[in-house]
């Protein structure tokens, strides 16, 4: 202590360096970590290169147009084995999107729904949405996967004795429990209903769920200029109702208004130009279905149990959010005259958004890097088409592996980036 | 103002002697009909809402104990007894499968003399564990250094048999291994290896202390040769116990399996990620452009990936990143993805709480003169922690569910031990796959859900502590 007391004043050439110095700490540490991260990049690839060459494995990313040689069992673009590496890649990245893009959509709904649930005010509701939510988080989603592939889906019937969904199943099945129950009065006359209706057009199956297929005749375009028109035209009418509200106080219905036109614009072109839309039913021909698409049962059971456990999360996330706006703002709107539903619409949801999104976010980004666990039972997915079959094949662990980190790190980055945006535009303005 | 005196008044004004008591509500709300009406039959919704959850219960829960419990087998040898044709009943779960596969679930394929280790391990690791976790308990800190500091080495030792024979220290790798080749092995214990260890420690040393001088003066010699000594100290004795040979059977990591991995993935994953976590954290929120730019990109890339990338990462990018004589252990190279993987997650828990603090107690803690390490490790760091022990808890319980991702790079943990038991031909019954997966779902639950369960409890104490 007294030294550093001694050499303190003595600004000037001579004096000592000293540790104390922040300056001189700083830049020694900083360093001593540039140097070791230098070493150990240096270290890295000198062994890479040295293991490379023992190996026999010529580096680069060449492999890319090289001939996959393996077939994807689900391809949202045109592929086939004769094809390049890269497009594998692409086929990949799309089904990682996929399932992605669907689950986060349905764990949202899902989720909200749950956590609504668990507010409730009803007792039953209340204790099954706390049993979904506790039983749902705490098993390994992995678990869930494998359960819904191997022990859910593997069990159902096979193609032959598929499960049929739609409204002749719904309404023979209803006519039954009536007949069963002594009201055969009822019965009896919607068991005929359902009997005189088609035969159903989505079955459920070993081999995974069937569903029609829609098709776009001549004219199609014309209907997809409709429906873009029709967004456009209720976006604008928002915009004019709003401007309109806080001009004179009157309030449109906007969203019924929205909805009228973004439906019925196309509806009206479609009816104009005599429905150019064409349905292939899915036909039991032998021992499979011809027609319609066939959906694989590894992509029902990733996202099935991805919607699963993330919705769990979510709905904790949600009742949170909901919990976290004091009562004191939804006895305030009451107050002031609005009901429930508007209550819940004003007040209390744009403020639960504020602590709900960000957290909503890292579960976006689980749920898609949770999508690479569709391995495990054989979804094509990004890392199971890449990671696995490409490196299995070409051996070329470090393109592949550092190629599929990227794309990883840049969907979370992305999706990050725009959750970001999203929540500055719901977040307080502090004035 | 008139005056009013005692007996002169034309009335008695009525005085209260006590404050009256609250009414008892309307009968319409309270009592079983006033909360039926509430809870449950309300209105229509609420009505149809009631049936249909009631609906739901009773689709559920009937058919659930049905099978596990009142149409379940309970005892025989063979897939024989769970089949419904031999049985001349339906069959519920086929709890026989799980007591035949039973030990390769908890040990996968440990040799069945030496399993009294891994049950060593295991008492040990609860009797540990548990004061650990009882707040009121006292002895704390030494009861985190057994844990998180001894109980590592201890059952590394017991599960893979000690007597590690390293080969040599930094002289050996600076190329000077042909100095100490000449060395027998007395018990175990490699002697060349310990005088290369010993020679390195002395050479370090001098060198920390010449350039502690050199930077900040003969003062700073004294507690950089000590601390550097302590380490090398330290570092003895671990590598001390891992050498000598205790005289048990050598058993290989890839015969481990079943619980057994899933915890020492989940253990090692929690006592790695929480020193390192911390010193990311502290990194990230560093004054030193260098070290912090360095922090945040090794966080956000970890955290940016998901888990199974970063497996195959240590799996198969790793070997190739290391020196070709060097061959890891499959384990090993699952242990140091999870670690990586834990240490970025456990940072971002430990920068909530650092982030916590109030400025006020970092300019306290100036005040009185500590330097910025002391400062941190007696005024931030105690109550940062404190304060994410909940998180550090849920963060415990994510990497918990995570370890089941080692099956897909062939390490078989509880859930591919199943996995694995479900292929013998010998139990493959009708109910096997449900009566599987619900035996590794009541497993999985009953540790996370006690695990949050204890995160909840902890987080109203560490609150309630707060409040007073």
């Amino acid at each position: 202590m007294s030294e550093a007391t001694d050499s303190a004043p003595t600004h000037g050439a001579g004096r000592r360096w000293s540790w104390t110095d922040p300056k001189l700490r700083s830049a020694v540490i900083q360093i001593a970590l540039g140097l070791l991260l230098l070493f150990l990049l240096w270290a890295f690839y000198s062994n890479a290169v040295a293991n490379l060459a023992r190996q026999g494995i010529a580096s680069g990313f060449g492999f890319l147009d090289n001939r996959a040689g393996f077939a994807i069992s689900q391809t949202l673009i045109p592929y086939n084995e004769d094809m390049s590496y890269g497009r594998a890649f692409l086929v990949g990245l799309l089904n990682t999107l996929l399932v992605a893009v669907l689950g986060i959509i349905l764990a949202t709904i899902l989720g909200f729904l749950m956590g609504i649930a668990r507010l409730s005010k009803n007792v039953v509701i209340q204790a099954l949405a706390s049993a979904y939510v506790e039983v749902t988080r705490n098993l390994p989603p992995l678990f869930q996967i494998l359960f819904w592939y191997l022990a859910v889906l593997a069990a159902l019937p096979g193609p032959r004795q598929s499960w049929g969904f739609g409204l002749q199943p719904l309404f023979g099945a209803i006519g039954n429990g009536l007949n069963a129950i002594g009201l055969g009065v009822i019965g009896g006359p919607i068991g005929a209903f359902a009997a005189g209706l088609g035969a159903p057009s989505v079955f459920v199956n070993n081999r995974g769920l069937v569903v029609p297929r829609f098709f776009m005749e001549s004219g199609g375009t014309l209907l997809l200029a409709a429906i873009a028109a029709g967004i456009v035209i209720a976006v604008l009418f928002s915009r004019f109702a709003k401007k309109r509200r806080e001009a004179t106080g009157q309030i449109y219905p906007v969203f019924w208004i929205g909805l009228a036109i973004i439906v019925g614009l196309p509806l009206l072109v479609s009816a104009a130009m005599g429905f150019p839309i064409g349905v292939e039913r899915p036909q039991l021909r032998g021992f499979n279905f011809s027609g319609g698409v066939t959906v694989i049962p590894e992509f029902v059971a990733l996202l099935l149990a991805l919607v699963i456990y993330t919705a769990g999360f979510i709905a904790e996330i949600v009742r949170a959010g909901i919990l976290a706006v004091s009562k004191g703002q939804s006895e305030a709107a009451h107050s002031l005259g609005l009901r429930n539903g508007p209550t819940l619409r004003l007040v209390v949801i744009p403020q639960a958004l504020r602590v709900i999104v960000p957290p909503l976010t890292s579960q976006y980004l689980n749920l898609t890097k949770n999508s690479s666990l569709g391995v495990a039972v054989g979804y094509p997915d990004l890392f199971s088409v890449f990671a696995g079959s490409t490196l299995n094949q070409t051996g070329q662990a470090i393109e592949i592996i550092a190629m599929t980190m990227a794309v990883y790190l840049t969907i979370s980055i992305l999706t990050s980036a725009l959750m970001g945006w999203y929540n500055k535009r719901v977040a307080l303005v502090e004035r | 103002m008139a005056k009013i005196s005692a007996g002169s008044a034309p009335f008695d004004p009525f005085v209260a002697a006590q404050v009256l008591g609250p009414e008892a509500p309307p009968i319409s709300e309270r009592g079983t009909f006033a909360y039926l009406r509430g809870h449950l039959f309300g209105s229509v919704p609420q009505v149809l809402l009631t049936l249909f959850g009631a609906w739901l219960v009773y689709v559920t829960i009937p058919p659930m104990i049905q099978f596990f419990i009142t149409d379940a087998v309970w005892s025989g040898t063979n897939r024989e007894a769970c089949l419904p044709d031999k049985v001349g009943r339906a069959v519920g779960a086929c709890w026989p499968f799980i007591w035949a596969k039973f030990d390769q679930l908890v040990y996968g394929f440990y040799p069945a003399a030496e399993r009294w280790r891994v049950n060593i391990v295991y008492a040990l690791g609860a009797v540990l564990l548990l004061p650990l976790l009882i707040q009121s308990l006292p002895y704390k800190r030494l009861n985190a250094i057994a844990f998180f500091g001894v109980y590592p080495v201890v059952a590394f030792i017991l599960l893979t048999g000690g007597d590690m024979e390293p080969k040599g220290f930094l002289l050996s790798w600076l190329g000077l291994g042909g100095l100490f080749s000449g060395f027998p092995a007395v018990g175990g214990l490699q002697l060349g290896f310990w005088a290369d260890y010993i020679l390195s420690a002395i050479l370090v040393t001098a060198l920390a202390a010449f350039v502690c001088r050199a930077v900040a003066g003969p003062e700073a010699m004294r507690p950089a040769i000590r601390s550097t000594l302590v380490t090398f100290a330290v570092l003895a004795a671990v590598l001390f116990a891992a050498d000598i040979d205790l005289g048990l059977a050598p058993v290989e990591t890839r015969l481990w399996g079943g619980l057994l991995v899933t915890l020492v993935i989940a253990v090692t994953g929690i006592t790695v990620s929480l020193p390192f976590g911390i010193l990311l954290a502290l990194g990230r929120r560093s004054n030193l452009p260098l070290v912090k730019i360095a922090s945040i990109a090794f966080i956000e890339f970890w955290r940016g990936v998901p888990l199974i990338t970063v497996l195959f990462f240590a799996t198969y990018m790793l070997p190739l990143f290391l020196p070709g004589r060097l061959t890891i252990d499959g384990l090993l190279r699952a242990l140091v993805g999870v670690a990586l993987f834990a240490s970025a997650y456990m940072a971002e828990v430990v920068r909530g709480g650092l982030q916590a603090i109030p400025k006020g107690q970092y300019e306290g803690a100036m005040a009185v003169g500590l330097r910025s390490s002391l400062m941190m490790r007696l005024v931030v760091l105690p109550q940062a922690l404190k304060l994410v022990i909940p998180g550090i808890v849920n963060n415990f319980i994510g990497l918990f569910k995570d370890t089941t991702l080692v099956l897909i790079v062939s390490i078989f943990d509880l859930l591919g031990a199943m996995r694995a038991a479900f292929t013998d031909p010998n139990w493959a019954t009708p109910t096997t796959l449900f009566t599987g997966f619900g035996f590794a779902g009541i497993v999985y639950f009953v540790f996370c859900f006690g695990m949050s369960r204890y995160s909840m409890a902890l987080e109203r104490r560490l609150d309630r502590a707060r409040r007073h």
